[in-house]
């Protein structure tokens, strides 16, 4: 297990570095390099040239990449164009309200989706059942951006439910320490900062948690149809195993499986939809940070951002493959 | 001995009856089915109207979409949140910038069918060529072809890394914002997932008994890659190709949102439409919610269908 576990890391390395040339090369073909977004209009062609100077953008673009290469060795993502802070101080300013937000929407769409996935297999062909199958496939269809402003129009500025925008109401003065601002709230001890926090996840938890809410029904019902008709479920039955056990021990657990894969999957891919959500909610995550970078050109928040969240994507690949073999004996990783 | 001939003598009648009657091939039996699938039938239903609009739009709609009448003759003030709605000629109200909604929603169709049709079609075009390069060469090629094999999926194994979105965006970046940009950025999108997708189902043929039998009868590697292994992979990709067109014109719609859709927004597509919209919700809902129930249905006509194709064509599934 534990070589496992090392050998994927080490497989790593390859695909991170062919993925950082790849993207080196990639935004340094982008039209309008970063001197047009600090000139703006008023850029002469010598003044341009001076930006690109002191910015380094002027050498080889092999230089550029090793110089690039062991600073990020050192752990050193160099400064933000646009903000003059370090890249690694804007991520982690950033970071923990993406996660936060993802977080909760999987919690939704985990919480939400299995019960009502097995429920749906368990009573197939019922109202119940054609109602999620339905409800998902629609579900599936409803663009994010639209069910974000949607919900905001209806619980936010018409029922006022819900705040319509931000992570926390600056005016309760809560204590950051970690910038997880729900964490920081119970560290603290500052209950209504942290409630305050959960309050402003809701809305947009809810909108990111719509496609993969959808997919995750499917698939439990999909894979709990599968495991009801197996022999070893009758087995179980008859022996006289209380339903509860049955249940438990031999159907969800058999049909975990698929449901973790595609939760891993599901997890990794969810920051195309925070940016859209962030963007709607102006929620201060990275998704509305990167893209403000990508139309000001800010290479090293570029750089640095996609190579973490690539890392981070992989991780959490990783650790669903690791799970499996905690879910089903079966699967042993060699 | 005589079970033996037993067994050859049954072998011999089997193979005579199958001469006679003819097996159905995949294709025709999958069909069958689907017509028997009122999910099925449902998507079908949907995609021939939303086709039937995009062809006749144009000639259906009751006025010039992009004639701002409305601001011209003064009843649309949008500075002033001043927006009429449905009335007996404009079945749909005006919108933002005085033209007639019901002639943009129809003339509409025809650019979202082009964005999905053309970004599937280029992430189909591209994926598939990787794929089923890779897929023949680990199939079949020895050494060698595991090294293309390797080499190719660490590549679209980068492009998954990213997330699609993201990627889109810079694609956008990269090319300006424009109807293409749009249409290439989905399709790029979709480029790892037709990989993957067709080498796994290569390598899964590539075992076949007939691909053992035309080895030994000594077809050569190219031609049983090409004209054994790539038909018979084929079925998956074709229903992920019905899926991703729900996807992409969904995604498309998501660009349009960010500000990278067609600058133009005089040419009616429904996500830029819908994009345009957001302004205006408080005032006139109508604006969004019409092309996003038109998106939606769309996409949703695109899903039905595939998820019925995907359920014919499953082997698992069959009888």
């Amino acid at each position: 297990m534990f070589r496992f576990i090392v050998r994927r890391l080490l497989q790593l390395v390859p695909t991170l570095l062919g993925l950082s040339v790849l993207l080196f090369i990639w935004l340094r073909r982008l039209p309008g390099g970063p001197e047009t977004a600090i000139l703006g209009e008023r850029g002469t062609p010598a003044l341009r040239a001076q930006v690109r100077r002191s910015l380094g953008l002027d050498e080889p673009l092999l230089i550029q990449y090793g110089r690039f290469v062991k600073r990020t060795l050192q752990l050193d993502l160099g400064t933000s164009i646009s903000t003059k802070r370090e890249v690694t101080t804007e991520f982690l300013l950033r970071f923990p309200g993406t996660v936060e937000l993802t977080i909760t929407a999987m919690i939704i769409a985990i919480g939400v989706g299995i019960p009502l996935g097995y429920l749906a297999a368990r009573r197939r062909g019922t109202w119940l059942d054609h109602a999620s199958v339905g409800g998902s496939l629609i579900g599936i269809c409803v663009p994010v951006f639209f069910l974000a402003y949607v919900l905001k129009a209806i619980f936010a500025e018409n029922l006022g439910w819900f705040p319509s925008s931000g992570r926390q109401d600056p005016t309760i003065g809560a204590t950051h320490i970690t910038n997880f601002f729900v964490l920081d709230g119970l560290m603290t001890r500052e209950w209504d900062a942290a409630a305050d926090a959960i309050w402003h996840l809701v809305l947009p938890g809810i909108a990111l948690a719509s496609i993969p809410l959808a997919i995750i029904v499917r698939i439990t019902r999909a894979s709990v149809l599968e495991v009801l008709g197996e022999d070893f479920v009758r087995t179980a039955e008859s022996k006289g195993l209380t339903e509860r056990t049955v249940r438990g021990r031999h159907v969800l657990r058999n049909a975990m499986l698929p449901i973790v894969t595609v939760i891993g999957l599901l997890t990794g891919g969810l920051l195309s939809g925070a940016v859209l959500t962030e963007t709607v909610f102006a929620f201060s995550g990275i998704g509305a940070f990167l893209y403000e970078a990508i139309s000001n050109r800010d290479y090293p928040v570029l750089m640095g951002f996609i190579l973490i969240i690539a890392l981070f994507y992989v991780l959490v690949n990783l650790i669903v493959d690791v799970s499996y073999s905690l879910i089903d004996p079966r699967v042993r990783v060699r | 001995m005589s079970t033996k001939i037993d067994k050859i003598d049954r072998l011999s009648e089997l193979s005579a009856a199958k001469d006679d009657e003819r097996g159905v091939s995949l294709w025709t039996e999958a069909f069958r089915r689907l017509r028997r699938n009122p999910a099925a039938i449902t998507g079908a239903v949907i995609l021939l109207l939303f086709v039937i609009v995009a062809i006749l739009g144009p000639i259906l709609a009751p006025f010039t979409p992009t004639d701002p009448s409305g601001i011209r003759e003064g009843v649309v003030k949008s500075g002033q949140g001043i927006i009429p709605g449905p009335t007996g000629d404009h079945w749909l109200g005006y919108d933002h910038q005085g033209r007639d909604f019901f002639s943009r929603m129809l003339v509409g169709a025809r650019q979202t069918l082009l964005v999905g049709v053309i970004s599937t079609l280029i992430g189909l075009t591209i994926g598939a060529l990787i794929g089923g390069v890779a897929g023949a060469a680990a199939g079949l090629g020895g050494r060698v072809g595991r090294w293309i094999d390797v080499v190719l999926m660490r590549i679209v194994d980068m492009l998954l890394a990213l997330p699609s979105l993201l990627l889109a965006v810079s694609i956008a970046a990269l090319l300006g914002a424009s109807l293409t940009t749009v249409m290439i950025a989905v399709g790029m999108v979709s480029v790892p997932v037709f990989a993957r997708l067709l080498r796994g189902s290569m390598l899964a043929q590539a075992g076949g008994d007939y691909v053992l039998a035309a080895t030994s009868l000594g077809v050569k590697r190219n031609t049983i890659a090409l004209t054994h292994i790539l038909p018979n992979s084929l079925a998956p990709v074709i229903v992920q190709a019905t899926l991703t067109l729900a996807t992409a014109i969904i995604e498309a719609a998501a660009l349009s949102f960010l500000g990278l859709g067609n600058p133009d927004s005089a040419i009616p597509e429904w996500g830029v439409m819908l994009a345009d919209a957001q302004p205006y919700l408080g005032i006139r809902p109508g604006l969004a919610i019409w092309p996003a129930a038109a998106i939606i249905v769309t996409a949703l006509g695109f899903t039905l269908l595939g998820e019925a194709l995907r359920e014919a064509l499953d082997p698992k599934l069959r009888k």
